[in-house]
Formats: structure tokens, C-alpha cells, sequence
């Protein structure tokens, strides 16, 4: 696989300028390929290239027979599943734009997308989403026909705007004669500056915006992308991330039409990881959560294991961490090491790669956000591929990536190529690239504000190059960023990820912008720590009184300098060492505000609302006493109280001139 | 609506006159009920001198849900072991598809189309989900012994076409994930999906749930309701079953049985039973 497909693979493909159009060309020239594979009554059910050409052909005549006009925007909401692939290039054929939808938002924030983009047209996967659009249907005033893949419960529902996507598909094969004329002069007339798809932002601040990419954007990446890692017709990938999310559309649609490789749909979101080991993709994504999940899975089920195994397990990984990944960059290794690894891959790394589905892996990324060194190194270590890439729906994904041996858990690698990146004076990263978006829709005020006339966009991450290396790295969101009194910078998500890495760790917000040093409060994570004190016969009747005890005060402390001496070996940020710390006595709630919904801290409702502990972190005081406001699950409030203990943490001298050490 | 308890014995002819001018009823949320599929007529059960079941006689129609109610050992339970052939009843005659049935061991009841989940899960608890639920295809399968064993012939085409319907089920019931863990390992609310999937494996006509909700948290009890009512929506099944979480019994089900102490107190739908007074004092208890 590789490299030998690369002249073979965009073969026939320069030139062509729509999802459609390389459609065909895979249907010609790859015919009898697997195009796509989904987990059906226990099987893997397939279609080649021609198969899919047929049934996206089919299911576009259907459309049309509908009354889709060019222009029209179609929303698709389901989970991954062939058939809504198909509806989308199926639209794009028809001249109209997919809009993919999250599956798991609520009827009301459905309700936002579908009015703001007008659509006519819905295809929904299944009852569940079928209710959720029929419950804002009257909002919705251009809103005409839904189209459900999978019939059942449907059979009671009032039909006139409501269709099966299998009639759909056999109306559209009846009426053949009468629209294929039609259908072929609107596919042949999309162009490369016409638009292949919308995608909503979810939005942090305010309401989510739509993100119109074109075909040039979503082409070009995908070439540019393809060309990096050398993928070819022969890849498989799984798709399981949400369609409505703009890497899943890069992967499994993007690249995967440009290079003619397999899309893997699971059978279920809760059978994914047995499809995983069944296909083994050779290309595979995945956000840090799920790589955490299975190393912590692996490692509990290594603690079950035989004493035997466990040791085995325990040394040859040792032996991994050390070797695995140089043997991985091709840097030199001993013989004798080299040795003891191959021992190990067929002893260890081998069955153990093969229950993770990560057999054939020969690119893996993660994005997204940090992910913990040790995480990383393991899978490394084990001779997985992965690597980090930075991206954003505006970019069409790509932004930087690692290549091939020059991987580190610290950077997001260099610029993907065709990208070009500038640093601005406030340490914000902007880029052009082929895959800028053409705008945020309706929404010309918000795309003048991110994307200036020449075509620079702004991410709103502060980053650096790195000199030796022309490796960028992301240090935090550009508004989080700040300057402490002295100056010195003051980049709060940097250390907080730091101390996340810790499993004893849950959540860290760290003070110090505009004073003479950090501090930093921190959750201890129940689940970690309350398995520590079972295991050290320490009794605690409560998370405040766990959170309080002295020894896991001090084994933060622990953890605390042991970030301090990792942060002071850079000197640009060298002054965000936590002099004081304390451990809060309840967990940080998204119920309470604290926490947004996808759990990233609100520092600034944070640090207004526990105001008294920020200021006795830099009063001099030992312990607090405080009360706080809590909100429980039935939404009774109560308050906690609580007395903290304030910790010194030990802070290394840095090289340049910063920060004195206490 | 036909009601038996008044008449003591009934010709062939008239029982079929009653048939034929029961055309079936359509329920309130517009589900169009068939004819009478089953009907027991004047059942009593005996145990020595004990009277389990007295003198009951109801109907089953095609494409309802019939539940059978009543306090802690009014017979429910025995009432269903009659249907599914375990009992055979000491007096009393049941019909099942227009004909009397004599009495038959359970397998040859369940070879007449129906199957039935218990009140205490009876599954193989050592075997996969899957392997159990194939085994709800036994009545299905026709090769012998030996051609099973070696794999062959009619018994290859023949595992397939079962292994097909055991998938559709397993689809239904959304339990791919666990197709291949051994029953012992999962927890109690999906050991009795699992059980629902074998019973519905065997694509029978009439299906038995014992206490289906038995045991279950709210959540599980809403997951088994959604799955009781797309079985009966989307295979037509007709389906008894024995409840005691009274809520979800006047939810699910078209028409109710109410037994107390091996008599029939009440029979109707689910309003009319909860007005019934004989029913109120039965679940309230008053001095007997």
C-alpha cells in the first residue's frame, strides 16, 4: 500500500472539478472496488465504486423527481452510514448543497441550522431524528420534503412530505428517461468555484455559523492532503466521527473520492470498536479522548491479567518506550534492542495492536486538543504511526501536520503543504491556504471579521515556531493569552494541560495574568484518586474530604512541581510556574456554569465566582474558609462549605532572566 | 366485545358463530385488532386439592396486547404455564386458531407458534447472545443430527436462513454489541432483552412475556415498553403478558385480565378495569 499508488491514484483525477465528477471517475477506473462497507445483520455489506455510482445515480434522479433545484440546501442528519454519504454527493449532483447536521443536537439548535440555511430538503437517518424535525417543522417556512433511511416505526407517520429513501431511489430509477438528460447537464456544469458543502461551527460564543466550502477547497485539500501521507485507492478507513464535523467530510468523502480508498461504516456507535478490529484501517483519526479511554481500558484489563502476562506486558513495554519509537523515525537503534523489540512485537505489541483494531496502521492522527505525552509515546511506543495535525472548518482541516519521523507530542507539526502561516505581533496564527472557506453564510459581518481581503484567516490560537525544527506550536486560545505584571508570558492553557496529564488531575485553572506570579486551583479526579485511597486503606466519606486530605494534597504538590520544572525548560514561558496552589473542594460543574458544556473552564466566571480563594492564593494566607453555591442534578440549590488548605509548590529557577524562585 | 364468563359450554357451532361476528375492534390509537386468535374457555387448574384457577375463560385476538393482572399468587403465572402447554388444565377447553387444542408438551405448543420469555430469566448462561438466541430457531430446524454435525447440505442452507432471522432480531432489539458476550456477563436488564430475542426468534404468532418489566429501573422499564410495543407495531405479534408495574400494564396494553385468588374479577380495556371496583379492592385488599 502506499507510496507504489501514488502516480495511480490521481490518475484521471486532475482536472476534475466536483465530488461528482471523481465519482465517476472512480467508477470507471476502480470499479469493481470496495467503495464502501457497512456492518449489517452481522456482516460486512459492501458496494464497489460502480455499485455506488448506481445507487447515489438513483437516489439523485429521486431528488430530482422531487423537485430539488439547483442551489437548494439539503440537510443531512444521521449517523455514517453509506446511504447518507450517498444523499449528500447525490445533492451535490442534483447542483443543490449538503448540509450535514449533528446528530445528537436538540430540535431547537436543528432548528437554528435548518432556518438559517432554508433547507427543503431533509433526509434524517431515522425515527429519532424524523421526531426532532417534525417537532419544529412549523418554524421551518422553507422546509418541504424529509427523507428517512431506516423505515422503522415510520409506518404510522402522516406521508405527505415524508418518504422512504429506498422509494426515493425507485422512483428515481422509473423516472430515468425522463431526468437523466437534466441530471447530467447539472453535473457536468458544477464547477471547481461552486460550493460542495456547508458545515455549521458549533460555536463557543454566540449562535454557530455555516461554513461554506467549495469544491476547489475540499479538492485541493484532499490532493495536497493525500499527497503528504501517500495515501492510495487501497487505504481503509473507519468513519465514525460525526458527519456533520469537517474532518469526517475531508476523510471519508474528500480524500476518499479523490483517492478512490474504502469508507468502513460501523454497525452501531456502540459496536465500533469490535468493527474497528475487524477492518483494522489503515488510516485512522481520532480525537486524544479516545486513545485515552483505551489506554486506561488496556491498563486495567493488564491489572486483571495472569502475574505472567502482566510482567511480560510491563516489560517489553518498558523496553518499547524506550526503542519503539526511534525504530519508528528510522533513527538508530542496537542490534541487540532491535532484537529484544521483534521479541516483543510477537510476544506483546503484535496480539496487543491487534486487539485495538491498529494492526495495519500506517497513519494515525490525532487533533483536536493536547494530548498527554505519555499517551502519545505509548502508542508510539507499540510502532502505531500517530501523529498530530491542527486544523479548523475554515481550513478545510488542514493547517499543519506532522510528517512522517518527525513526530512529537508537543508540536502540531509543520505547514501542510499549499498552507502558508504568518505569526502576528500578539502571537495569533493566521493562514492561507487553498482550502480557505469562501465565507461564513449569511453572515458577511463574521467572515470580514476572520478572513482579511487578501485571504489570511485568523484561528484565534497564539503560537510560536520553533526554530530548530519550523515545527509550530499552539500554547492557547489568543484571548486567553496574556502578559503577567513583569511580562513575561502568560499562556494559562499550556500549564493547565500540563497538569491535566496527571490521571490524578481532572481539571486546572490556572491565575496569573497581570500579577507577579501563577497560582493555580485544581480537581482532583475522583475516580483516580478514590481507587488510590482504596488501595491505601484511606477511609473518606466525600469528594471535599478526599479532595482535603493531606496525602493527596501532597502528592498534588508532587505533580505540581513536576509541571514546574517541565514548564521552566521553556524559556518563553518559564514565568507560568504555580508558586501556590489549593485543591477545590468540589468538582467544577457545567451545571454551575463553571465548565461549558463540552467541559472547557470558564476562567472568568471562575475566578468572579471563588473570588475569596483567588485572593487568599495571593495573600500570603495557609487556609480558607469559604462557602460556595452549588446546583444540584433536580436543580435544588445548596451551598458547601469548606476550609482549604493553601499549598507551596517549588519552583525552578529559569535560565533567562525571569521569575526569581520563592 | 365478546366476554365468555356467562356461558358454561359452547358448541362448535356456536363458537365459531362468535368468531365469525367478531370482526375485531379498532383501538384507541387507531391499531385494527383482529379476530379471536386464542381463547380459553371455563379453564380450572387443580393442584390436589388446591384450586389454582378457577372456572376463567377470556380470549385472545389477533395483533392486541393482552395483559393479565392480579396481586401476588391469583394464578397469573399458572394461567400463562396453560397457554404455553407446561399445565395442562384439570377442566376447561382452549382454542387456538379456530381449533380445540388436546392436550401437548410445551415443545409441541411452541411448534404451533408460541413462545414465551419467564419470570425468572432462563437463558444459557455460558453460551453468547447469539448461540442463545439461535436456539429460539429450534423449532425451525429440520436437519438431522448428523448433517448439523458435519456441517453439510441441507443444514448449512438451513443455519443460514436462521442465522438471518436471529440477525434481524438482534438488529431489532439494538444488541449487536453484545452478539458475541456470554450471557452470564451481562447485566439483568439486558439478559431479558436477550430473552425477548429468543422468544421472538422463534416467530410465533403469540408471545408469552412473564413479568417482562420484573426487576427493572425506570429507564430499562421505558426501553423494554418501546420494544414490547414496535414488536407488536412492526411484526403484527400478538402478545400476553403478566405485569405488576400497574403503569406500564395501562399503557401498553388493549385489554386487561384481572385475577384475584384464581377468579376472574374484571376484563377490559385498561379504563374500564381501573374503574372496576371489584379490581380496587383486590389491589387495596378488603377482608375476605
Amino acid at each position: 500500500m502506499g507510496g507504489d499508488n501514488l502516480a495511480y491514484m490521481s490518475e484521471g483525477a486532475e482536472g476534475l472539478r466536483s465530488i461528482p465528477a471523481l465519482l465517476q471517475r472512480n467508477a470507471t477506473r476502480f470499479g469493481t472496488r470496495p467503495a464502501y462497507r457497512e456492518k449489517e445483520f452481522g456482516i460486512w455489506q459492501s458496494w464497489s465504486w460502480a455499485e455506488a455510482e448506481a445507487e447515489i445515480e438513483a437516489f439523485a434522479l429521486g431528488l430530482l423527481n422531487l423537485g430539488v433545484e439547483r442551489g437548494d440546501y439539503v440537510a443531512v442528519i444521521g449517523r455514517n452510514r453509506p446511504t447518507l454519504y450517498w444523499s449528500m454527493v447525490a445533492a451535490q449532483m442534483c447542483g443543490a448543497v449538503p448540509v450535514p447536521l449533528y446528530q445528537d443536537a436538540a430540535a431547537e439548535e436543528m432548528e437554528y441550522a435548518l432556518q438559517h440555511c432554508g433547507a427543503r430538503f431533509v433526509i434524517a437517518a431515522d425515527q429519532e431524528q424524523v421526531d426532532k424535525v417534525i417537532d419544529i417543522q412549523d418554524a421551518l417556512h422553507q422546509f418541504e420534503h424529509m427523507i428517512y433511511v431506516d423505515p422503522r416505526g415510520m409506518r404510522k407517520y402522516d406521508h405527505r412530505r415524508l418518504h422512504e429513501y429506498s422509494h426515493i431511489q425507485d422512483q428515481g430509477r422509473a423516472a430515468y428517461d425522463e431526468f437523466i438528460g437534466e441530471l447530467t447537464a447539472r453535473r457536468e456544469s458544477l464547477g471547481y468555484d461552486d460550493t460542495c458543502v456547508m458545515l455549521y461551527t458549533s460555536g463557543t460564543t454566540g449562535k454557530p455559523k455555516g461554513v461554506v466550502l467549495s469544491n476547489r477547497n475540499i479538492i485541493e485539500t484532499a490532493k495536497n492532503s493525500a499527497a503528504f501521507d501517500k495515501l492510495g485507492p487501497g487505504e481503509e478507513v473507519l468513519a465514525y466521527l460525526p458527519m456533520a464535523w469537517v474532518g469526517d467530510f475531508i476523510f471519508s468523502i474528500g480524500q476518499a473520492y479523490w483517492t478512490g480508498f474504502c469508507v468502513n461504516c460501523p454497525e452501531s456507535a456502540e459496536t465500533m470498536m469490535t468493527d474497528l478490529r475487524e477492518i483494522a484501517p489503515s488510516y485512522y483519526f481520532a480525537p486524544p479522548r479516545v486513545f485515552e479511554t483505551q489506554l486506561t481500558q488496556i491498563m486495567i484489563r493488564m491489572e486483571d491479567a495472569g502475574a505472567l502476562k502482566r510482567r511480560m506486558f510491563h516489560h517489553f513495554m518498558a523496553h518499547a518506550r524506550e526503542v519503539g519509537p526511534k525504530i519508528l523515525d528510522g533513527k538508530p537503534v542496537g542490534l541487540m534492542d532491535r532484537l529484544k523489540y521483534a521479541l516483543g512485537s510477537g510476544l506483546v505489541y503484535g496480539p496487543l495492536k491487534n486487539t485495538l483494531g491498529f494492526s495495519n496502521v500506517r497513519v494515525g492522527y490525532t487533533a483536536g486538543e493536547a494530548i498527554g505525552p505519555e499517551i502519545f509515546d505509548f502508542y508510539r511506543a507499540l510502532g502505531i504511526n500517530l501523529k498530530q495535525l491542527y486544523g479548523q472548518t475554515e481550513a478545510s482541516v488542514f493547517i499543519t501536520q506532522q510528517p512522517d519521523n518527525e513526530v512529537r507530542p508537543d508540536t502540531v507539526g509543520v505547514p501542510s503543504p499549499g498552507v502558508e502561516i504568518r505569526i502576528a505581533e500578539n502571537g495569533e496564527v493566521f493562514y492561507r491556504s487553498p482550502g480557505v472557506f469562501v465565507e461564513y453564510y449569511k453572515n458577511a459581518d463574521s467572515t470580514a471579521d476572520t478572513k482579511d481581503p487578501e485571504g489570511w484567516v485568523a484561528t484565534g490560537d497564539a503560537g510560536f515556531f520553533e526554530e530548530d525544527t519550523g515545527h509550530l506550536r499552539i500554547i492557547d486560545r489568543a484571548k486567553d493569552v496574556g502578559k503577567m505584571a513583569d511580562g513575561a508570558l502568560f499562556a494559562p492553557k499550556y500549564v493547565e494541560n500540563k497538569l491535566k496529564f496527571f490521571p490524578n488531575i481532572l481539571e486546572a485553572v490556572v491565575f496569573g495574568a497581570d500579577r507577579d506570579r501563577c497560582t493555580a486551583f485544581i480537581n482532583i479526579d475522583l475516580t483516580a484518586v478514590g481507587n488510590w485511597a482504596e488501595r491505601n486503606n484511606i477511609a473518606y466519606a466525600s469528594y471535599q474530604e478526599l479532595a482535603g486530605h493531606p496525602k493527596v494534597l501532597e502528592t498534588i504538590r508532587g505533580h505540581v512541581e513536576e509541571v514546574n520544572a517541565s514548564v521552566a525548560e521553556d524559556e518563553m514561558l518559564s514565568g507560568c510556574q504555580i508558586h501556590r496552589f489549593l485543591v477545590l473542594h468540589k468538582e467544577l460543574d457545567a451545571d454551575d456554569g463553571e465548565l461549558t458544556r463540552t467541559r472547557k473552564v470558564r476562567r472568568k466566571i471562575i475566578a468572579e465566582k471563588f473570588n475569596d480563594l483567588v485572593t487568599a492564593l495571593y495573600d500570603g494566607s495557609d487556609s480558607i474558609y469559604t462557602e460556595t453555591e452549588v446546583t444540584y442534578e433536580d436543580g435544588r440549590k445548596g451551598k458547601i462549605r469548606a476550609t482549604l488548605a493553601i499549598m507551596d509548590a517549588k519552583t525552578v529557577p529559569a535560565a533567562p532572566p525571569a521569575m526569581a524562585a520563592e | 366485545m365478546m366476554d365468555g364468563t356467562e356461558q358454561t359450554h359452547w358448541t362448535k357451532d356456536e363458537r365459531q358463530a362468535a368468531v365469525k361476528d367478531s370482526e375485531g375492534y379498532v383501538t384507541a390509537d387507531g391499531r385494527q385488532i383482529g379476530g379471536v386468535l386464542m381463547e380459553l374457555r371455563n379453564i380450572t387448574l387443580r393442584f390436589g386439592g388446591v384450586v389454582a384457577i378457577k372456572d376463567i375463560s377470556f380470549d385472545i385476538r389477533e395483533g392486541e396486547i393482552r395483559a393479565i393482572i392480579g396481586p401476588n399468587g391469583a394464578g397469573k403465572s399458572s394461567m400463562l404455564n396453560i397457554i404455553s402447554g407446561f399445565y395442562t388444565p384439570s377442566e376447561g377447553e382452549l382454542w387456538y386458531k379456530g381449533s380445540k387444542r388436546p392436550p401437548m408438551k410445551p415443545y409441541e405448543v411452541a411448534r404451533m407458534g408460541v413462545a414465551r420469555t419467564f419470570q425468572n430469566i432462563a437463558l444459557f448462561e455460558g453460551m453468547s447472545v447469539l448461540d442463545n438466541v439461535m436456539t429460539g430457531r429450534l423449532t425451525h430446524m429440520k436437519a438431522g443430527l448428523a448433517a448439523q454435525a458435519l456441517w453439510w447440505g441441507k443444514a448449512r442452507d438451513e443455519e443460514i436462513a436462521n442465522r438471518e432471522v436471529v440477525e434481524k432480531v438482534i438488529d431489532f432489539l439494538e444488541i449487536q454489541s453484545i452478539r458475541k458476550t456470554p450471557v452470564g456477563r451481562l447485566p439483568y436488564g439486558l439478559k431479558k432483552r436477550v430473552e425477548l430475542a429468543r422468544a421472538l426468534a422463534a416467530e410465533p404468532s403469540i408471545l408469552l412475556l412473564d413479568e417482562p418489566m420484573a426487576g427493572m429501573n425506570v429507564e430499562e422499564k421505558e426501553d423494554m415498553s418501546r420494544f414490547i410495543l414496535d414488536v407488536n407495531d412492526e411484526f403484527g405479534t400478538t402478545i400476553c403478558l403478566i405485569e405488576h408495574d400497574m403503569g406500564v400494564v395501562m399503557d401498553l396494553s388493549d385489554r386487561v385480565v384481572v385475577m384475584d385468588y384464581g377468579k376472574k374479577i374484571g376484563d377490559g380495556p385498561p379504563d374500564e378495569v381501573r374503574a372496576n371496583q371489584d379490581v380496587i379492592d383486590a389491589y387495596l385488599g378488603v377482608a375476605h
